[in-house]
């Protein structure tokens, strides 16, 4: 099992945004993570990826705990994100903001990169070499060069998921990849991820839209104020009257 | 097209060119002072257009090489080669402890603290007492020497700096094109999102900031060598301030920035301050300060990239 939660717990003030979460993530699995606004999945997300810690409980990649690592650190370990709100590299372009996401692939640091003639140098290849093959799976290669903040909204998210990648992942943390997207830009995008998974990535995927998540999906958890009020596969989550009930309201029905 | 490419190249050596045509050593002279500004700007350009982070405090790393090769070798008759390095590398100590401490946070810390650190070293320097002369300074220093390789005469002084200059910039142009410097470009468009891709955003910042510190004390130890004398004035808030404007000016994350900048704010105020009398009789230095303020209020509105974004304009329109 590649992610275990036990417990897991995270307050703001008075308020607890992540109570008593315990899940696990297998490897090569998708995991859903669904729950209305303001349930706690983008904290979960923070909590999983070092970028807040958990009042109480207990996080643990690949059997370890991750207790006092940055994100920095857990990117190192394997696992990276992508974010709601964008945080794309916007003066780079699309290239160098992919071949930042490389940044492990490399291993030059401040001095070596000071004193090795930049047109020569072998890893500056392999990064750029990689990052343009990610850059063709994601459909975004004639968009290389191009300062990434001219994209639009849909082709920027694919390209967080395209940096993302680049770090060859051993988790994939995707937080609403759909969100904001038009019908086709999120046709492409669900493709994409259904690619990934037969791929046989490990991702724990935030999304809304109910049909994605289906379609996508291994296992679902689903948060309600913090808290996991079922999991299951798909199939169960369908048929689970707390979820129908929390969810999605008591008379709708999902597709 | 290979015109655009190397434009910037073909006029920087043609510029060079003139100080050895010239043989004067006035020129020479503007030219070293560029070329020592250019070496200092450069590390806060990696520091401010790359990392993201500002410093009010460079003068004093500046300060700091000046006097370690100052006093290393009139007070301890070091030879001038080993008070040079001692020069580079106590600025880069002191900066390891400050930005330790202040680049773990966000924003604006590091630009306060080294403002405050500024303040401090400059009352160091006047009230040193002995070690520093006190508001006389040091004089007596001698010329700087590899050996018994002396750089004694103006000109030769001019082609230290510039062969220094350009490796640096090849160094630099190294950096910008690596995982490193695409690293420090995260960092400064988005922290979360460079942590996520692995970065490790204050050690990064903490090294691009000893690396500016280092270039600036090395400048100031080059400096100190040059002008033979050495007295706190240089190294004032007032310094801090220009070094800053002329990575602003020259724009910032930019290859030519640094020395654009640099040229343009030493070659300003020494056009301002011949030209000026001429134009009004019996002006004093205010009137000078004055004239140069609106003159970089207006480049920084005109041209708020910096002068070395014209380059693309002009060949833009002038070679398509
Ligand atoms: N840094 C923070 N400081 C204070 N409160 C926070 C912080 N981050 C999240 N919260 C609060 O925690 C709760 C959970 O927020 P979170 O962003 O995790 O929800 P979410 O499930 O991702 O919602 P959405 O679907 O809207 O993205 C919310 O009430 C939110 O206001
Ligand atoms: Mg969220």
């Amino acid at each position: 099992m590649l992610l275990q939660l036990d417990g897991v717990t995270k307050h703001f003030g008075g308020i607890a945004a992540v109570r008593n979460v315990g899940f696990e993530a297998d490897e090569g699995k998708v995991l859903a993570l669904i729950g209305p606004n303001g349930a706690g999945k983008t904290t979960l997300f923070n909590l999983i990826t070092g970028a807040l810690e958990p009042d109480q409980g207990v996080i643990a990649l690949k059997g370890q705990t991750i207790k006092g690592l940055k994100p920095f650190q857990l990117a190192a370990g394997g696992v990276t994100r992508t974010f709601q709100n964008l945080q794309i590299f916007n003066s780079m372009t699309v290239l160098e903001n992919v071949m930042a996401g490389a940044y492990l692939r490399g291993k030059k640091g401040f001095l070596r990169s000071l004193f090795s003639y930049h047109g020569w140098c072998k890893e500056e290849k392999m990064i750029r070499e990689k990052s343009l093959v990610l850059l063709e799976e994601t459909g975004l290669a004639e968009t290389a060069g191009r300062p990434a903040s001219t994209l639009p909204f849909g082709q920027k998210r694919l390209v967080e998921i395209a940096r993302a990648l680049a770090s060859d992942p051993c988790l994939l943390l995707l937080d609403e990849p759909a969100a904001g997207l038009n019908s086709e830009e999120s046709a492409v995008l669900t493709n994409y991820i259904n690619k990934l998974r037969d791929r046989g990535t490990t991702m724990i995927l935030i999304e809304h839209d109910m049909e994605t998540v289906m379609n996508a999906a291994d296992k679902i958890i689903v948060l309600n104020f913090g808290e996991v009020i079922a999991q299951g596969t798909p199939a169960e989550i369908q048929a689970h009257p707390e979820v129908i009930k929390a969810y999605l309201g008591e008379d709708e029905k999902i597709a | 097209m290979r015109i655009k490419k190397y434009s910037g190249l073909l006029i920087a050596l043609l510029l060079l060119a003139i100080p050895l045509i010239a043989q004067s050593n006035y020129v020479y002279g503007l030219f070293i002072v560029v070329g020592l500004y250019t070496i200092i700007v450069q590390g806060l350009g990696i520091l401010m257009g790359y990392a993201g982070q500002v410093s009010f405090g460079h003068a004093a790393f500046f300060g700091l090489g000046g006097y370690t090769a100052a006093i290393l070798t009139t007070r301890f008759s070091w030879s001038p080669l080993p008070a040079l390095l001692a020069a580079v590398f106590l600025p880069a100590v002191i900066a390891a402890v400050i930005g330790r401490q202040t680049l773990k946070l966000r924003e604006l810390y590091l630009a306060l603290a080294t403002l405050g650190f500024g303040i401090l070293v400059s009352i160091v320097f006047a009230e040193g007492g002995e070690l520093t002369g006190g508001p006389s300074g040091i004089s007596g220093i001698p010329h700087f020497q590899i050996g018994s390789l002396s750089f004694d005469s103006d000109g030769s002084f001019f082609l230290l700096i510039w062969l220094l200059v350009v490796m640096l910039m090849i160094g630099i142009k190294n950096l910008i094109h690596s995982r490193t410097g695409r690293a420090l470009c995260a960092i400064r468009e988005s922290e979360y999102a460079a942590e996520n891709a692995g970065i490790d955003c204050s050690r990064l910042k903490l090294q691009a900031f000893i690396f500016s510190a280092l270039l600036a004390g090395m400048a100031g130890g080059l400096y100190a060598f040059y002008v033979s004398f050495i007295s706190p004035s240089p190294f004032s808030f007032h310094a801090s301030v220009q070094f800053v404007l002329m990575a602003v000016i020259g724009g910032l994350g930019t290859f030519w920035g640094p020395l654009i900048g640099a040229m343009v704010v030493v070659l300003l105020s020494e056009v301002l301050k011949e030209v000026i009398p001429l134009i009004i009789p019996n002006a004093g230095g205010e009137y000078q300060i004055i004239i140069y303020g609106m003159i970089l209020v207006i480049l920084m509105i005109y041209q708020p990239q910096g002068l070395s974004s014209l380059r693309n304009r002009i060949s833009l329109r002038g070679l398509k």
